[in-house]
């Protein structure tokens, strides 16, 4: 098991490393001057030289990558070129909105999700299985941009409930910044419940054809227990590994519904960053996420091993 | 029965406070923009939103530019300039303080300006600067300005956003926390949503109405109207989604005001490149735009249709639409005199902003229509600062020119364009040092002449300044001589 794990994070490590030089050398590639940027079209060449003096961009391609590598490790992310503040504190600022924002988006994507997949497992083959199935296909198919306007237009401007975007900060009170984030943690959740509630139907229905489930039930266990104590329990582990895997994809995701909801997330802050080209805040953000995904999927590999001796020798 | 008596009476003083506060107008604002500033340093980016944030607001230079787009005194009380022409000297108000608490004196403007146009300077604009020989405190409130040669826009220049005065102390932290002299304080910039000002209790001019004003950012075309219709913003002064505007204008709880800007929307054409060197093939061009069809189509019809590269608003505009109508039958004519009888193909590059994407599409239909085939590459700022504007690597090009009276990038040797033209250049070269106004708008009219004359550009149009806001608030501006969302004069009617 050790030794399991060892060589998983060493592959961890790999992973990590190769992340680190491939964004670097596409982010060299892409066309775009950061200083010029700033002063834009009536500036002289003098001032725009003298800005990339100032923000180390004269320097070669292997120092600044080393200087960004050796920071990183010692936890100085580097200093945003057009803000001029810390990276790591523009990240500690947006995750404040992003990780809530997030983690209200799982929960109720699962909160949803699992009744609706329960009761349509339950009901195979009958209408209110077709039915459930036929509005997730919808859920899927609705782009979560397109139903955010929706939401807005009917919450925010017609019926005046929540602002229509916007973030007003923490400090203003636990509810005001709850309900900014509501609408959007809707849009985002519902397509991923859509898909959650059709894996769990789908890993139910599987365990519902199991020997043991024949066994409960001939032994007489009334099937809604069968359901709850037995299927259920071993149906969820599919279903934890895409919850896994969705929590990554939700931070790093919410690019799109965070400009409808003009919420100031990490996925604005590296949007932003690109198209200013910002390039030590898209580096480092992006390394960031790869490092989340990475780490959520070494956790949930370590998980199976556990769950499964026959891996570990793998 | 103390309890119902104290009852009583906290509740008449909460109704009575209540009713108080109905009848005073309301003295905050939240207002949007649709690009955060990087920064809140005017002096040190070219970046519009932050004049938007800054301008008059939180600094102020000497001089200032006002709505309707003249110029005016601000932190100067007056001015005397020697009759050649190349001495200005400066009267500063008395009692002006920074925001820190220290005063201003004719140290800060040496500072400033110096600093503005010191070797290795970042300032945006060391253009603005040029001609400044020297700047010296002659005693605590009187600046003397030696010039080089007389220009005639020097005042102008000195009410750009980019020739504020800053303090010493503050001047390399203005970026984070801007210290100006202005009628509002900064208060809070929480990065990606909003930056709040307060009221300067200290001001030295007249007082503002407003006790807080707050920046939002709003990028998203729907986003900006949702906020506006939630009620969450009230005012969009340069509302980015022309499509929506009509339910506004339908709605009494609006005012939507259409202004120009200084923006000059132009189909940027590659001179130095054949087949575009050619005058003729330019001209075609010119016959060929339908302009009205490309206000209609990419700006739902606001914007004024442009002959050549300068504001319609301006007093020395000249109209040129007409020396090239829209003729396809013409332009055909001039394609083949050119030698391109079966006309040719070349490359459109578009930047972000919709009214080049959208336009872009149609004048691509349009030019088809006179055998010029255009592949259309879509291309982010970066890119196109990069190969546009640095490296000359383009065709033609959409791209609306915001900066004002900017029509002397026409002479500038290794601009973009790659036009040069020995007239332009005389008539700029005497404009620099023409300071009578009568003599000023001749010169300028005859530049606006050459360079339509000589079709260097596509002249497409003027960008619109569509402002929305409550019908409640007044004294926004109308119009946007210069980059600025200036709330100096801006109230809650009751």
């Amino acid at each position: 098991m050790l030794s399991y794990a060892l060589r998983r994070s060493l592959i961890v490590l790999i992973t990590l490393v190769a992340a680190s030089a491939i964004v670097f050398a596409v982010l060299e590639i892409v066309p775009g001057d950061p200083a010029r940027l700033m002063l834009g079209m009536n500036a002289t060449e003098d001032a725009v030289q003298a800005l990339r003096q100032q923000m180390g961009l004269d320097q070669s391609v292997a120092v600044r990558y080393v200087a960004w590598i050796g920071g990183m490790l010692t936890g100085d992310f580097g200093r945003s070129y057009t803000y001029a503040v810390p990276v790591i504190d523009l990240v500690r600022e947006r995750l404040v909105v992003s990780l809530p924002l997030a983690a209200m988006a799982l929960v109720l994507s699962t909160a949803i999700a699992i009744p609706v997949g329960v009761f349509s497992a339950a009901r195979r083959g009958t209408a209110a299985d077709t039915g459930v199935m036929a509005a997730t296909q919808l859920g899927i198919a609705i782009p979560n941009f397109w139903f955010a306007i929706l939401l807005v237009y009917l919450f925010a401007i017609t019926l005046r409930l929540v602002p229509a975007g916007g973030f007003p900060g923490w400090q203003g009170g636990v509810w005001p910044a709850l309900s900014a984030l509501i609408l959007p943690a809707i849009a985002l959740a519902l397509p991923q419940a859509a898909i959650l509630s059709r894996v769990t139907r789908s890993a139910l229905l599987d365990v519902l054809g199991e020997d043991y489930i024949r066994t409960a039930r001939a032994k007489g266990l009334p099937s809604g227990l069968v359901l709850r104590r037995h299927a259920l329990r071993n149906a969820l582990i599919p279903v934890l590994t895409i919850l896994g895997l969705q929590f990554s994809f939700l931070l790093a995701g919410t690019i799109i519904i965070e400009n409808v909801f003009y919420l100031p997330g990490l996925g604005r802050l590296v949007f932003q960053a690109i198209t200013q080209r910002d390039l030590i805040v898209v580096e480092s953000v992006v390394v960031l996420l790869v490092a989340t995904v990475v780490i959520v999927n070494f956790l949930v590999d370590l998980a199976y091993a556990w769950a499964d001796p026959r891996l570990r020798r793998r | 029965m103390t309890f119902t008596c104290k009852s009583i009476l906290a509740g008449t003083a909460l109704a009575f406070a209540l009713t108080t506060s109905a009848l005073a107008a309301r003295t905050d604002l939240t207002l949007a923009i649709q690009l955060e500033p990087p920064h809140l340093d005017p002096t040190a980016g070219a970046a519009g939103a932050i004049d938007d944030v800054t301008y008059a607001n939180i600094f102020q230079g000497l001089t200032r530019i006002t709505s309707n787009g003249a110029v005016a005194a601000s932190l100067a009380e007056s001015w005397r300039i020697s009759d050649d022409g190349l001495v200005y000297t400066f009267k500063l108000h008395d009692g002006v303080l920074f925001h820190d608490g220290t005063a201003l004196d004719a140290g800060d403007v040496v500072f400033s300006y110096d600093r503005a146009r010191a070797e290795g300077s970042t300032n945006a604009q060391t253009a603005l600067f040029s001609a400044i020989e020297s700047v010296e405190a002659v005693d605590d409130l009187t600046v003397k300005v030696t010039l080089s040669h007389p220009q005639g826009s020097f005042l102008y220049n000195m009410g750009w956003g980019d020739a504020v005065i800053v303090a010493p102390e503050s001047a390399d932290t203005n970026k984070e926390k801007p210290i100006g002299t202005g009628p509002f304080k900064f208060d809070s910039w929480a990065k990606g949503s909003a930056v709040t000002l307060v009221k300067n209790p200290d001001y030295w001019g007249e007082p503002v109405a407003l006790d807080k004003a707050v920046f939002r950012v709003i990028s998203d075309p729907a986003a900006a109207t949702a906020a506006l219709l939630a009620g969450d913003i009230q005012a969009f002064p340069a509302f980015p989604a022309p499509e929506a505007v009509i339910q506004f204008e339908n709605d009494p709880r609006f005012t939507v005001v259409i202004g120009s800007t200084e923006g000059e929307t132009i189909l940027s054409t590659n001179n130095g490149k054949p087949p575009f060197d050619d005058v003729r093939v330019r001209q075609a061009i010119a016959h060929a735009l339908d302009r009205q069809a490309i206000i209609d189509g990419a700006m739902f019809g606001f914007g004024t249709p442009i002959g050549t590269h300068f504001a319609p608003h301006n007093p020395a505009y000249v109209e040129l639409v007409e020396l090239y109508p829209y003729d396809p039958a013409k332009s055909k004519e001039l394609l083949a005199e050119a030698g391109y009888p079966d006309g040719f193909e070349a490359t459109l590059k578009l930047p972000p902003p919709t009214y080049a994407r959208r336009g872009g599409e149609i004048i691509a239909a349009q030019l088809r229509e006179v055998g010029i085939n255009l592949e259309i590459i879509p291309v982010e700022w970066a890119q196109w600062l990069d190969q546009v504007f640095k490296a000359k690597d383009y065709d033609l090009t959409i791209v609306s020119h915001t900066e004002p009276n900017d029509i002397g990038i026409y002479v500038r040797d290794d601009y973009y364009f790659d036009y040069h033209s020995d007239e332009l250049k005389q008539v700029m070269a005497e404009l620099d040092v023409t300071a009578d106004e009568d003599k000023r708008s001749e010169l300028l009219r005859k530049a606006q002449e050459i360079i339509s004359a000589d079709a260097v550009n596509g002249f497409l149009f003027e960008l619109p300044k569509i402002g929305i806001w409550d019908a409640k608030l007044q004294g926004l501006w109308h119009n946007m001589p210069i980059q600025a969302d200036d709330l100096t004069d801006a109230y809650w009617a009751d």
